[in-house]
């Protein structure tokens, strides 16, 4: 009847997935109960749950990044420490926890952090940037969004229910066959990812369709503010790898389910195989992840230095080079399979080729701030912890594309600090400089100034001190996913380490503070003019919060930085612009199809890993019904009457026209 | 100097390890790394001397351009902060056809350069490649078990599991496979690891150039015994090697398909022992699969198809 399931699936003997997961249990209950008292449930269900609008999908889609940051976090927390302890000791967490711990942490942050929060950053900004009303398949984006909160679930009940993979982030064969991890384990992993895997590559069929086809009127591609070309650069390689992730993964549930040999040690399967293609969508994946950071960082370092983007076209060549080249490197992650010389070498110098472009980025971004009058706001104060970090990082990348050198630090400490190095320095830096510098335009507040310079001095200083160690011991020989160790030299850099990890703790706990505080003072930290860091592109010509339908007014773009050539003119001309005329907008209507089909496919994929199949059939037929239910639906857009439009504009656009007029353009 | 098993000797400088050492050792590294002498940067085996080379080299290249980089970023940062009244501001500059040049060109070089190191380096050190010497080489066939490394010598007819023993000087030509999921064999004070995967077999080529004992272990993650799956690697002069290898051929256990189906079971954490007899042909059974596959956790909770457990 249950399949697999049954009462001792549940890790009773274990106190901490145990304590955690009571613990989380309590905190949803409260807050469910919180929300459904207030009477607050309608309003979510109606503004959020449902919303089809790219802006709320776009907050929750954040939302669900920052909620798994804090848990991928304590798996760093875990594994820091008991690399402090587990000195010729079996430390505090057995070899089967720990597999657990350091798979899950890789998974969780890659997959339910690092994706999220980018995909989240450009829904919500890109459609604004182009001056348009919403991305080309809004319901589609919905869809998304839950099917990403579904993989993150299944990967969280595994904590309590079963166990997770301990394979690694990447399940390599033949350890995640059938023969070697017959537990749930794999197979948890398996289904989250193909799940949240389909709401990845349909968000990259959306986004590209949008700025290939939806822009504003003069919005010509190479007018475009560098954040959406590095948004279409990232989701054509969405559009382009995750496929092949899928296939890959297929494969592997076939071996697993269905008794086939594509990756197994029998019948002519062979992992080589496996590692060639997971990698082939691995190292696109790692583009797709900094290249939408990479613009963050683009428009941050252009605002707060009062300057344009130095050598913008060049930024797009670098940005599609960038997208093209890195489909050609792959096999840099196994050097040490024994290909030989010539595949090595070729596979080497294509791999240092890609550090041209990334190398004129920095030089771009160095020279957009020279002759500028940079604020160190914290938004820029975390892009020039990047620009400073990931050149590091970067020279520890290319120093192991060596292949001569990959021999001795491959799957060593020293790549895991070398993509910490790029991946904490890269995309988080990105990911909170973008959270800081959109979030008065998404609440129409901006975030605690102090507590934001205090959580960044605590992210930097703490990354230093957790990863520079790793460097040192991964010289000194030591492997990554160690769960104990007898070797007296390595034990006082690991310490510092973990007092790293504590530093970033404090980081981490001061963000949480500032979102709080800044909550609670919202009123003396509003921003009434829509245009808080004197901006110059079109996101903030919109009111914070933008309304439903972004502009009143589709904008006319006239040039290269679309809202500061507006400001120009409304200054040149020392008045506002003639009032527009304005008319009906059709608005896409709210769909609880997203949410609903995520509810099956959360079904379905924990009777899959549990072997229901009674539940997977009918979850299945749900979630077909739900999209049928979808494609015959009457009625697909709402009408907002001008002159509710025209109400809702005039509110603001006094503030709006007052400000440019007050001589913040200079 | 006395040496460790992991290959560090004794130093200050890791008792005086801080935090602001942490921070300040990539700046520097090149030169606390060469005075600490972690296993890498201290190797004893040709391939790893010359592995080293390249690595410093390389790096050598890179922090040409990336000190020069970061100092430009906290300088321009500096200087044309907002406050500073003497900076000039240049509200409209975004081009100059100059400078685009010179930071395309800047990186390419580089990289030409890089690349060049990285295409001979491959050549060169390719771990399949064997190694110009007068003395031939010793073969060692190395099989990577659920938890640890069995190493047979097919023309000594011994076989040993978690200890190596060879003779310094003498060029080794290691063919390794794995009896069931993948590892990697690596010795950091000799140089090059390689994968061991079932079925198949890699070639590598070391050579300890002088006596000395040597932390080995498996780099590539391969489940829960993984921690442990390591070994000492004795390098010792030639006479010693070949009375080791009599005194291995008179005692201990015989190693054929009866007794490798035993070791190919899963155990954590086993002591170094040594076969009298070994199978010439074994290592061809295992990798042609004749000898099937080890097979993997029985148990669990409740049972392996669930969350399975190894007993340690």
């Amino acid at each position: 009847m249950l399949g697999k399931l049954s009462w001792a699936a549940i890790p009773f003997d274990q106190p901490i997935p145990l304590f955690t997961a009571a613990l989380v249990g309590v905190a949803i209950i409260c807050v469910l109960a919180w929300v459904t008292l207030k009477g607050w449930l309608p309003y979510l269900w109606r503004e959020w749950i449902t919303s089809v609008d790219h802006k709320r999908i776009g907050i929750m889609y954040i939302l669900l990044a920052m909620v798994m940051l804090l848990r991928g976090f304590a798996d760093a927390i875990m594994m820091r420490s008991q690399q402090a302890l587990a000195f010729q000791s079996e430390g505090y967490l057995p070899p089967e926890h720990y597999d657990q711990i350091f798979s899950a942490h890789g998974t969780l942050m890659i997959f339910f952090v690092a994706m999220p929060f980018v995909i989240g950053l450009m829904n919500f900004v890109m459609p604004l940037q182009l001056g348009i009303r919403d991305v080309a398949f809004p319901t589609l984006n919905s869809v998304s969004f839950w099917l990403t909160a579904t993989g993150a679930l299944l990967v969280n009940i595994s904590l309590v229910v079963g166990e997770f993979a301990r394979t690694g982030w990447l399940p390599y064969p033949p350890l995640s066959e059938l023969t070697y991890s017959p537990g749930v384990g794999v197979d948890y992993y398996l289904w989250s990812l193909q799940i949240s895997g389909v709401g990845t590559l349909l968000t990259g069929v959306n986004f590209v369709t949008t700025v290939l086809k939806i822009r504003a009127p003069g919005m010509t591609l190479m007018r475009m503010p560098m954040f959406c070309w590095t948004t279409l650069a990232s989701n054509l390689l969405i559009v382009a790898a995750f496929p092949i992730l899928t296939a890959t993964l297929a494969m592997l549930l076939l071996d697993r389910y269905l008794g086939f040999h594509f990756f197994t040690n029998e019948a002519g399967g062979n992992l080589m195989m496996f590692m060639n293609l997971i990698w082939a969508w691995g190292h696109p994946e790692v583009y797709i992840l900094i290249l939408p950071a990479f613009g963050i960082f683009s428009e941050v370092i252009s605002t707060f230095s009062g300057k344009p983007l130095f050598g913008y076209r060049s930024m797009v060549m670098a940005t599609m080079a960038i997208c093209v080249l890195s489909f050609t490197v792959w096999l840099h992650h196994f050097f040490t399979m024994g290909a030989g010389a010539d595949v090595n070498a070729i596979f080497g110098i294509a791999s240092m080729i890609i550090a041209v472009p990334t190398g004129v980025k920095v030089f771009n971004w160095l020279f957009t701030m020279y002759g500028g009058r940079v604020v160190y706001s914290p938004p820029m104060l975390w892009s020039i912890g990047f620009m400073v970090t990931f050149v590091i990082g970067g020279m520890t990348g290319v120093l192991m594309a060596v292949p001569p050198a990959d021999f001795v630090l491959h799957n060593s400490l020293f790549l895991v600090a070398h993509f910490h190095n790029v991946i904490i320095g890269g995309v988080l830096f990105g990911a909170f400089a973008g959270y800081t510098y959109w979030f008065p335009k998404a609440f129409g507040f901006r975030l605690h100034d102090g507590l934001g310079r205090a959580s960044f001095w605590c992210w930097i200083v703490g990354f230093y001190v957790a990863f520079m160690p790793l460097y040192v011991v991964g010289l000194m020989g030591m492997t990554r996913r160690m769960q104990h160790y007898d070797v007296p030299e390595w034990r006082p850099w690991l310490l510092i380490a973990a007092g790293g990890a504590a530093i970033i703790l404090v980081g981490i706990i001061l963000q949480i503070a500032q979102l709080v505080v800044s909550i609670r003072r919202r009123e003396e930290l509003r921003d009434e003019t829509g245009d808080p860091w004197n901006g110059r592109s079109l996101e903030w010509a919109t009111p914070s919060p933008p309304p439903a339908f972004n502009f009143a007014v589709l904008p006319s773009v006239e040039g290269d930085e679309a809202y500061w050539g507006i400001k120009q003119r409304t200054r040149q001309q020392a008045r506002l612009g003639e009032e527009p005329s304005y008319a009906d907008i059709e608005i896409p209507r709210n769909s609880p199809t997203g949410f609903t089909c995520a509810f099956f496919a959360t079904f379905m994929g924990f009777a899959l890993i549990w072997h229901i199949w009674w539940i997977v059939a009918l979850a299945a037929l749900g979630a077909f019904a739900t999209f049928v239910i979808f494609a015959w639906r009457d009625e697909v857009e709402y009408v907002i009457p001008a002159d509710a439009v025209a109400r809702i504009d005039r509110d603001n656009r006094t503030a709006r026209g007052e400000f440019a007029l007050s001589g913040a353009v200079s | 100097m006395s040496t460790r098993p992991d290959g560090l000797p004794d130093g200050p400088c890791h008792r005086s390890a801080s935090a602001k050492a942490a921070r300040c050792a990539v700046f520097v590294a090149p030169i606390i790394l060469t005075a600490c002498q972690p296993a890498v940067l201290d190797p004893k085996g040709v391939v790893g001397i010359a592995e080293k080379t390249i690595l410093i080299d390389s790096l050598a290249i890179m922090l040409a351009i990336v000190v020069p980089t970061i100092a430009a970023t906290f300088a321009f940062a500096w200087w044309f902060r907002a406050s500073n009244t003497r900076a000039t501001y240049l509200p409209d500059w975004e081009y100059s056809g100059r400078i685009e040049l010179i930071v395309w060109s800047i990186p390419l070089l580089v990289i030409m350069l890089l690349g060049g190191v990285a295409w001979i380096g491959s050549h060169e050190l390719d771990p399949a490649k064997p190694l110009a010497s007068n003395t031939p080489p010793l073969e060692v066939q190395a099989v990577a078990l659920d938890w640890k490394w069995l190493f047979i010598y097919p023309d000594q007819r011994v076989a040993s599991v978690n200890q190596l023993v060879v003779p310094a000087g003498t060029p080794i030509h290691f063919s390794l496979t794995s009896a069931s999921v993948m590892n990697a064999f690596f010795v950091p004070r000799l140089g090059s690891m390689i994968y061991t995967m079932n079925g198949m077999t890699t070639q590598l080529n070391l050579r300890a150039d002088a006596p000395g004992t040597f932390r080995g272990l498996s780099s590539h993650y391969s489940g829960d015994g993984f921690s442990d799956m390591h070994f000492d690697v004795q390098a010792v002069p030639a006479e010693r090697f070949a009375a080791w290898i009599d005194a291995t051929r008179n005692s201990g256990p015989s190693l054929d398909a009866e007794s490798y189906a035993a070791l190919a079971r899963q155990s954590v954490n086993t002591t170094p022992f040594t076969f009298r007899a070994a199978d010439p042909d074994l290592f061809q059974q295992i990798v042609t699969q004749q000898l099937p596959p080890g097979p993997g956790p029985q148990t669990g909770r409740p049972d392996p198809s669930v969350s399975p457990r190894t007993e340690h």
